[in-house]
């Protein structure tokens, strides 16, 4: 039976039938669903850990255990997860272990763009790269297989155009897997330095072992295609692209194993041709192989280290073709992502604005309160930085960045690694005050459970973390709560806690205006005769209220009566 | 058969994922190879989103690109003019009359245009358009919009009518499934009358 699926709900069938029985995942775009989609599955625990470190090592456990295992996570999620991958990499696996990174070339929803293929490089772990939904299921199903072969955790790198395109899928059974008995093994799991020296040697035969097994393998297939003027060397959806712009005109090694590179098959694919080009999205990771084993490509000298690739570039720089098209007359102007209507961080940000702080930021939807009118924060770095950074902001200005600055990090991000920031500032006694920006839910992924919520990934019920007491235990004395709809009360504890002599939190509480169990109220109305059009309610950003023909306009489809406007407005001309 | 591209283009929160899904069920019908890409996350705020649907013999690339595109569907006008590189000469765009100030405009640093649907004309190219909303509204709810718009488009492309009932059948949760059908049909028919 053929289903139409995406690549990440590819990759949860695979997990699915390669009879994986834990999952422990954090939530990041393009990688989210892999994980959600797994949860429905009855054979599987499925569960989101607080940060990808605790995935990866829960998985890592469940495999030490003799299960067949998987974390998920977005590409800068594998940067929180490398301390036990690299190490991962030396103690190999009992279960099988699957890994997915999703990468997003061209940055849809990310802070950086980068290249994963490094991490496995780096880690010397084994990596599959599939192409569409299919391989997707395939590669992982095998990457379990592949995992006990070669004793390591096997990464299956997706990126945002695989992970988010449905393509059909021939839907196969689960394969009878039996946990496997636990034996005590301290020489491969106690990394010891003398263990660990051992374990190194190992891991650089197995590396040998998988380069050799690359030339031969069904992961990395070549496509000879008669009259073929030059050869191709692609993976990934880059194969996809070249495939669609080239046809015939090119034939192509694809490769699916990606880490370790093979030597032999490249060699000999290469050889037949006097020009060969390697077309692949970001660095030159198969490039720089290829040369290093003498083999001489084209690359990154035609095609950029930067964005998507897509078929139009591969036909433009290797064929010289563009398509015509037709453009609109005059300028369009932008439509840039903004925060919903009813957002409970609009009120909190129109404060920060309002008081002309210094705002260290995270990595949340929230961080949409960088763009106007808001304009209320300084820093994104990475999950967790706002809040140790803001602590070496203050620690590197005093007293005067201590009385302006604040930190703004969401419920799932301070559980993620917003705490030991915090245990830092009460250990470290800056006079900080961070502001924990709690809506309950995960909502730029697409509203996942977290530690704080009450609820787990299936929805059942779940020990809820209690915010204010968490932070008194770190060390943190003044820990107030505020309503963010309540902008005045808002402002007042903000100032209250910026000019106390000791850190502070403030929790802005207020459940996303998207989630299914918060009531609406009924849209308010412009009353035409008080509005002068003064567009003073206009500064709060709300994508609900335009001006036109001098007059404010409620766009009813969009309101949910959340009613922060009607605080802008001094001529009380909103309402109910 | 060579590989067709529609687009569905929007602001996020319309419900292009719903129309994408049905449009892929309609070509999985007729035993196309087909190929849907998706938008999430960050771009889903409110920000202009887009779908991409092609189908074919053998499809590979899953995304459309600057004049590849039979048909663009538009939830919105602005985001017809956005988009309307991507139509393939000869193509044609279907869109809503909708119009949603993008937040530039709403803080007056740009213009919405005036007038789109009859300049995009005004250039030589094939649009269709409807107010989506309010016939959806009529229907019995303004959130089916992104339906009436896949009554339009049916009308353009050569599928049998009931492998769209189908496809509706399959996507939509039962009880809203009368009010789909009948946004569809005002579509198709605002289409059949247009012609």
């Amino acid at each position: 039976m053929k289903k139409l699926m995406l690549g990440n709900e590819a990759f949860a069938r695979g997990l699915y039938e390669g009879g994986c029985t834990v999952v422990s995942s954090y939530p990041g775009t393009p990688s989210t669903e892999v994980t959600e989609a797994a949860a429905k599955y009855d054979e599987i625990y499925a569960e989101w850990a607080p940060n990808e470190k605790v995935a990866f090592e829960v998985a890592l456990g469940a495999s030490i255990g003799g299960a067949r295992s998987f974390c998920g996570m977005k590409h800068v999620g594998l940067n929180v997860a490398a301390d036990p991958l690299y190490t991962a990499g030396y103690t190999g696996v009992t279960g099988g272990m699957v890994v997915c990174v999703a990468d997003d070339p061209g940055m849809h929803s990310s802070q950086n763009e980068q290249d994963s293929r490094h991490h496995a490089k780096a880690s010397k772990v084994l990596m599959l790269e599939p192409s569409d939904s299919q391989e997707v299921k395939d590669f992982v199903k095998k990457g379990f297989e592949l995992s006990e072969k070669f004793d390591t955790p096997v990464i299956v790198r997706m990126s945002t155009r695989v992970a988010h395109s449905q393509s059909a899928v021939e839907l196969c059974d689960r394969v009878d897997y039996q946990l496997k008995p636990y034996v005590k093994n301290a020489a491969k799991f106690v990394t010891l330095p003398a263990n660990a020296r051992k374990l190194h040697v190992t891991v650089e035969e197995r590396l040998k072992e998988a380069e050799r097994y690359g030339s031969d393998c069904e992961f990395n297939r070549i496509e000879m295609n008669d009259g073929a003027s030059f050869g191709v060397i692609t993976s990934g959806i880059s194969y996809q692209y070249a495939r669609e712009a080239l046809g015939d005109k090119a034939s192509y090694l694809k490769l699916g194993l990606v880490n370790p590179l093979p030597t032999d098959i490249i060699k000999d694919f290469a050889a037949q041709f006097d020009k060969v080009y390697v077309i692949e999205e970001l660095d030159d990771f198969i490039e720089s192989h290829c040369k290093k084993i003498g083999v001489n490509v084209i690359g990154k000298e035609i095609f950029s280290r930067i964005g998507e690739l897509s078929q139009s570039i591969v036909a433009e720089k290797i064929l010289g073709e563009k398509k015509e098209f037709d453009s609109f007359a005059e300028p369009v102007p932008v439509r840039p992502p903004v925060m919903c209507a009813g957002c409970p961080h609009r009120g909190l940000f129109y404060c920060l604005n309002k008081l002309k702080l210094n705002v260290t930021g995270d990595i949340g939807c929230y961080t949409l309160g960088a763009t106007a009118p808001l304009s209320a924060m300084d820093t994104t770095i990475c999950m967790g930085a706002s809040v140790s950074a803001l602590h070496g902001f203050n620690k590197a200005r005093g007293e005067e960045a201590e009385r302006n600055t604040v930190a703004v990090i969401g419920d799932s991000t301070f559980m993620h690694s917003g705490i030991t920031g915090l245990v830092n500032i009460a250990y470290n006694a800056s006079n900080s005050t961070v502001i924990i920006l709690d809506n309950s839910i995960t909502g730029m992924t697409g509203h996942q459970q977290n530690p704080t919520t009450g609820k787990n990934l299936k929805g059942e019920p779940a020990y809820a973390v209690d915010l204010e007491a968490l932070c008194h235990a770190v060390g943190i004395n003044r820990v107030r709560v505020v309503d963010p709809y309540n902008m005045k009360q808002c402002e007042e504890v903000i100032k209250e806690e910026l000019a106390a002599d000791e850190a502070s939190v403030i929790i802005s509480r207020r459940p996303c205006a998207l989630l299914k169990y918060v009531k609406h109220e009924a849209p308010l109305k412009v009353n035409t005769d008080k509005c002068v059009g003064c567009k003073m309610c206009l500064k709060i950003g709300c994508p609900a209220i335009s001006v036109h023909s001098g007059k404010a306009v409620i766009d009813e489809t969009q309101c949910v009566g959340c009613g922060i406007c009607t605080d802008m407005c001094r001529l009380t001309a909103i309402e109910k | 058969m060579e590989t067709k591209s529609i687009m569905i283009v929007g602001v996020g929160g319309q419900g292009s994922l719903l129309a994408s899904r049905l449009i892929g069920n309609v070509l999985l019908a007729q035993g196309f190879d087909v190929k849907v890409s998706e938008v999430h996350g960050m771009s889903q705020r409110g920000g202009s989103v887009v779908t991409y649907v092609k189908y074919g013999d053998k499809v590979y690339s899953p995304v459309v690109e600057k004049g590849e595109a039979d048909i663009i569907i538009s939830f919105e006008a602005l985001e017809a003019a956005r988009w309307v590189e991507y139509l393939k000469k000869g193509g044609h765009i279907v869109t809503s009359t909708q119009q949603i100030d993008p937040m530039p405009v709403i803080q007056g640093a740009a213009q919405y245009p005036e007038d789109v649907i009859g300049k995009l004309k005004a250039q030589g190219i094939s649009v269709i358009s409807a107010n989506a909303l309010e016939l959806a509204v009529k229907a019995g709810s303004a959130k089916a919009s992104n339906v009436v718009l896949m009554g339009l488009v049916s009308a353009k492309m050569d599928f049998e009518e009931k492998y769209w009932q189908q496809a509706i059948e399959q996507c939509v949760p039962p009880k809203f499934l009368e009010l789909n059908k009948k946004a569809f049909e005002m579509g198709r028919e605002c289409v059949l009358q247009q012609a």
